[in-house]
């Protein structure tokens, strides 16, 4: 199921929250929703969901112009930030509601969907439950067999893996993810991890201000990020202001040895992530204070003129103490 | 002993200004024995008393939690221009006098009011006749079911309803089989609250009714003609009546509420 924004604007009391938005979502794809809060991700998601009436531009789905299309009638699964589940419904009632209201098939086939769904999420021992008798995780697949019980071909999640602990976080990631791929959905999530976006999705969309700053997939964004912003969002970096003289960064904010750049003289800004900075012991500005190791790599704090930097180091950590120079072994200049 | 002084303040002011009153009504209207209250309340025009209270309130207390429901679902689930405004009207009924309640009909409706030609002309009588007492309590006891089922809807959100939507349910299924089931007890006690008050109400129906005995007395106003006639023992035994309606009420909303509370520490 394709969904295709055109210039799509919404305004919430004389404050726009989406400002022109154009994006094209792929039949069967996987896109991710990122950017800071008050991005406007939950408002663009609701706008595709026809929880949001009050907009300008145009809206199709599956090639079809969405304006006047209640939400009822679009048939898009939807997963709630909190689930919204029916606290007064078993887990068995909530997941039959839909087929119920629309009285797409007799009590007995219902009886049965809803069995084949929750053996699906993984969940079949916990129909006769109520919400608040289940963990955040069992809620959330609650949520999932609920809104795939009327066979929706476009999966919409806010904040999917919000709620979770970080262990259970990580396997459901991965399980969805497949469900999805088998189901032949189209689905858009929000996240505010930008690590599973990009680990997750085919294609992130960087949102900002109410704009789509970037949309590509993670490759792209990482080696070609439209601007500082994209770049610094999705993981983390470290910031280097200068000026170009004759090919050769000069940084002014950090005491990191001039490289050599493509770009013209100049005022320039260079960003790198956390493991494109090396440690050259020898007569620096850079002292190590701290290495530890986590996992393969070790996370080592020095303090440059004054200022506590975050590096990762694959391997050759100084040790605590030593004096070395900061050489940057791959930058973005913008 | 810190404990000790306000529990005992607690424990006198109870028991003088709500236990002595209440007890006081039950004795003197037994004073001349459980037969002569009987008798009393099987007379022509407190049988027309009782009848009249209980139609009112029969007419009442459902307008009102029709629309005390429309009201709290439209002002919680939904932002439109003016709902302050409309917020603080609800309210009014409980902070303007009912004897005013009961004027603002008589101004509108009664012989020399703005309306009061034309339903002359009509032969429509709403000012010291049913209809009148009708509308001044249901004026009057409006807020009962809005303010009571307000706060949990209000705390519940719209969520519930949104994926209702998302899964394909018009506004009635929505309402029937999502946001009513949520508020049934709160509703229940607003319903009650509501009750207890329509029987009792008595400034805003002193205004409009006439006190015709037999025709537009309700219990609360037979009672204060009795009273007026020396017949203290007879307005006794109706108070003690209506007091018994009032407990009743009570006694039920109270256990809602002690089910409702198990209720919610089983979800927890």
């Amino acid at each position: 199921m394709t969904v295709t924004l055109t210039g799509l604007t919404q305004r919430y009391g004389g404050v726009a929250s989406l400002r022109g938005i154009d994006l094209a979502v792929r039949e069967g794809e996987f896109l991710a929703l990122v950017g800071p809060s008050g991005a406007g991700k939950t408002t663009l998601l609701r706008v595709i969901a026809g929880l949001e009436t009050r907009y300008s531009g145009l809206l199709q789905i599956g090639g079809r112009d969405m304006a006047g299309v209640p939400a009822r009638r679009r048939n898009i699964g939807f997963m709630f930030q909190n689930y919204a589940l029916f606290r007064h419904m078993t887990v068995a009632e909530n997941v039959a509601f839909g087929l119920r209201v629309r009285r797409l098939m007799p009590d007995a086939n219902i009886r049965a969907r809803v069995n084949d769904l929750l053996e699906l999420v993984q969940i079949p021992e916990l129909g006769q439950r109520r919400p608040a008798q289940l963990s955040g995780g069992q809620q959330q697949r609650v949520a999932l067999a609920r809104a795939l019980a009327t066979s929706p071909q476009l999966l919409l999640l806010d904040e999917p893996f919000g709620a979770l602990d970080p262990l259970v976080r990580k396997d459901i990631r991965t399980w969805l993810r497949a469900l999805h791929t088998r189901l032949g959905l189209t689905s858009i999530f929000i996240t505010h991890d930008q690590t599973e976006a990009v680990e997750l999705a085919d294609r992130v969309a960087v949102m900002r201000e109410g704009r789509i700053v970037q949309l590509g997939t993670p490759e792209n964004l990482e080696n070609a990020p439209a601007d500082p912003f994209v770049f610094a969002f999705l993981a983390p970096s470290i910031q280097l202001e200068g000026v170009v003289r004759a090919g050769v960064m000069h940084a002014e904010n950090l005491p990191v040895e001039p490289f050599r750049v493509t770009v013209p003289d100049g005022p320039a800004m260079a960003l790198l992530r956390l493991h494109q900075l090396a440690l050259v012991p020898g007569a620096g500005e850079a002292r190590v204070v701290s290495a530890r190791p986590v996992g393969p790599t070790f996370h080592v704090t020095v303090d440059a003129r004054g200022r506590l930097l975050d590096l990762v180091l694959l391997a050759d950590v100084p040790a605590i103490g030593t004096q070395c120079k900061l050489v940057a072994t791959a930058a973005k200049l913008f | 002993m810190s404990r000790a002084l306000p529990l005992a303040a607690a424990v006198v002011i109870v028991s003088v200004l709500f236990l002595l009153p209440l007890g006081t009504v039950f004795a003197e209207a037994l004073r001349h024995g459980l037969a002569f209250a009987r008798d009393a309340l099987a007379e022509p025009d407190a049988l027309a008393a009782i009848r009249l209270t209980l139609l009112v309130a029969s007419i009442a207390v459902p307008l009102n939690t029709a629309g005390g429901l429309a009201a709290a679902w439209c002002l919680t689930k939904f932002d439109f221009a003016g709902k302050r405004a409309v917020l603080v009207l609800i309210e009014l009924p409980l902070t303007i006098s009912p004897v005013i309640s009961g004027l603002v009909w008589v101004l509108l409706f009664g012989a020399n009011g703005w309306l009061g030609h034309a339903l002359a002309a009509h032969d429509v009588q709403i000012i010291f006749a049913v209809p009148g007492i009708v509308l001044a309590t249901v004026f009057v006891t409006f807020p009962f079911v809005a303010r009571t089922v307000m706060p949990l809807m209000q705390a519940q959100g719209r969520a519930q309803e949104e994926a209702a939507a998302m899964l394909g349910a018009g506004f009635l299924a929505t309402f029937w089989r999502v946001t009513l089931p949520d508020i049934a007890w709160a509703l229940l006690a607003g319903v009650l609250l509501c009750t207890a008050r329509a029987m009792g109400e008595f400034g805003a129906v002193s205004v409009v009714s006439g006190h015709i005995p037999g025709v537009t007395e309700t219990m609360p106003l037979h009672i204060e003609t009795l009273y007026n006639d020396y017949q203290s023992a007879a307005a006794f035994a109706m108070a003690a009546c209506l007091g018994l309606f009032a407990l009743v009420t009570l006694a039920v909303k109270a256990a809602l509420e002690w089910r409702l509370g198990i209720n919610l520490d089983g979800a927890r």
